[in-house]
């Protein structure tokens, strides 16, 4: 018998950080300095947040001493200022649940049964977790997993099947040039007869189309679903014209939005749609132990700021050492007389003044 | 520069009329957050950059509008439940001419 228990596998680490975004990547710089272990948890495939998600290639102009930057370079200096911290990072799953156990310290769940136990939980999830956005067919949560699907996990499920993908995105062009390589047809539907993705994807597509190899549907809507107990039709609508299309799969992929999801029902204070923090002391919550910093967070004056979330961040992880070496003195070092000790040997420090004296 | 009066149709369907500032650069979108006439967290996801459609709105009232960038064209040829007079109100700016502007915003999706 082989049996292992997957809690065997347990991510450990010192703070828990939900949320890779700006805040939640400076909070490991920041407990870095303590040398204090991080790991994060995003919804998301890759690091970033917001800034990586929505906005990558838009200039933010009150970074503090960065007259101007792109979402996405911020995000990748962020990434290599945290480099020699290690931190670890779980992606593209969503924190569900919270443990509190004897001692204080939180075991949280992923959606995908990934394990993380650590004494800190530092909530830094922004808006929320990014889910996909759903078409308003009215029918459509009785197909999900059934021939609906909002998220392409596993391509060769649509081998030698009929796909019909609706969205005029870069998702929506660039899975239908892939799966025409994979699936017995491919139907892209769109309401507009121009996309809005990378222009070489939309070339690409206008190639497929003349190949015949991607039916290009356009203007037009997927209105209705149709099948007994899975999807065999979708009911499209293309001016005044409705009609059926036999297909095996529909994916609508049509962006994410943030919803703050299980997080709201972990026992923790929530007004406008944010967790309530101690602004006068820590950012901790109702809950000893979890925090919640940058846009999560709300107080008296709270302003959605990524450098009101650094701040945020800095003052978390002063408190969590606090919390977790209650009897340990320390005080604040700055980086420009510490330098910066990574966990993985690097240190950065201050270029020593040449004493040579004049003969 | 003086206040105007917009009135918004909440996602209840119901009506208010608020003052708008005309000298702060703000958009509508920001307008209603400002009210609070939907929750935060529902509108205006993206801050205002055209990248969303969390602030669409039904535009009742025949003031001419700035014409739609491409960005919020092609966002709202993504957006669910558009009409013919859907706009994202983070792209209307609030200015003198548009006193007595009347929008719906659009449900939450």
């Amino acid at each position: 018998m082989n049996l292992i228990k997957k809690e065997f596998f347990m991510i450990k680490t010192d703070i828990l950080i939900i949320g890779a975004g700006p805040t939640g990547l400076f909070a490991v710089f920041e407990a870095g300095l303590l040398k204090l272990k991080c790991h994060l948890i995003d919804a998301l495939p890759q690091a970033g947040g917001q800034c990586t998600e929505i906005y990558p290639k838009k200039p933010i102009y009150d970074i503090p001493g960065f007259p101007e930057i792109l979402a996405g370079d911020l995000v990748k200096n962020l990434m290599k200022q945290i480099e020699p911290f290690q931190p670890g990072f779980t992606l593209g799953e969503r924190a569900n649940t919270i443990e509190k156990l004897d001692d204080g310290s939180f075991i949280v769940t992923t959606d995908k049964g990934t394990k993380h136990h650590a004494p800190i939980v530092a909530i830094a999830g922004g808006l929320g977790s990014f889910e996909p956005r759903k078409p308003p067919i009215t029918n459509l949560s009785d197909f999900e997993d059934k021939g609906v699907e909002y998220i392409i996990r596993n391509p060769e499920m649509y081998r030698d099947k009929n796909v019909v993908i609706s969205g005029g995105g870069d998702s929506a062009l660039d899975w239908s040039i892939f799966l025409t390589d994979v699936a017995k047809s491919v139907t892209l539907v769109h309401r507009r007869n121009e996309f809005r993705g990378a222009l070489d994807s939309v070339e690409k597509v206008q190639e497929l189309k003349n190949l015949g190899k991607i039916e290009l549907i356009t203007p037009a809507e997927v209105i209705g679903l149709v099948g007994t107990n899975s999807l065999e039709e979708v009911v499209i609508k293309q001016g005044a014209e409705v009609f059926n299309r036999e297909c095996d799969h529909f994916i609508p992929l049509f962006g994410l939005s943030p919803k703050l999801g299980p997080i709201a029902d972990w026992g923790l204070e929530i007004e406008k749609n944010a967790i309530k923090v101690n602004n006068a002391l820590d950012y901790q919550t109702n809950i000893p132990g979890i925090y919640a910093i940058g846009d999560v967070n709300t107080y008296p004056g709270k302003l959605k700021l990524i450098l009101c979330g650094f701040h945020e961040a800095t003052l978390m992880c002063q408190s969590a050492y606090q919390r977790i070496f209650p009897d340990k003195r320390y005080v604040m070092k700055y980086t420009t007389v510490g330098g910066v000790e990574g966990f993985d040997g690097s240190k950065k420090e201050a270029p020593k003044a040449v004493v040579k004296s004049i003969d | 520069m003086k206040d105007i009066k917009i009135i918004i149709t909440d996602r209840h369907g119901v009506k208010h009329q608020v003052d708008a500032p005309t000298d702060m650069n703000m958009n509508v979108m920001e307008l209603v957050r400002s009210y609070e006439l939907a929750p935060e967290g529902t509108i205006g996801i993206c801050g205002g950059m055209a990248m969303c459609a969390s602030c669409q709105c039904y535009v009742e009232s025949n003031h001419e509008l700035p014409e739609m960038s491409y960005d919020e064209d092609l966002m709202l040829s993504e957006a669910f439940n558009v009409k013919d007079n859907s706009r994202l109100s983070c792209q209307i700016f609030i200015k003198e001419e548009l006193d007595g502007l009347e929008i719906e915003l659009a449900p939450e999706v």
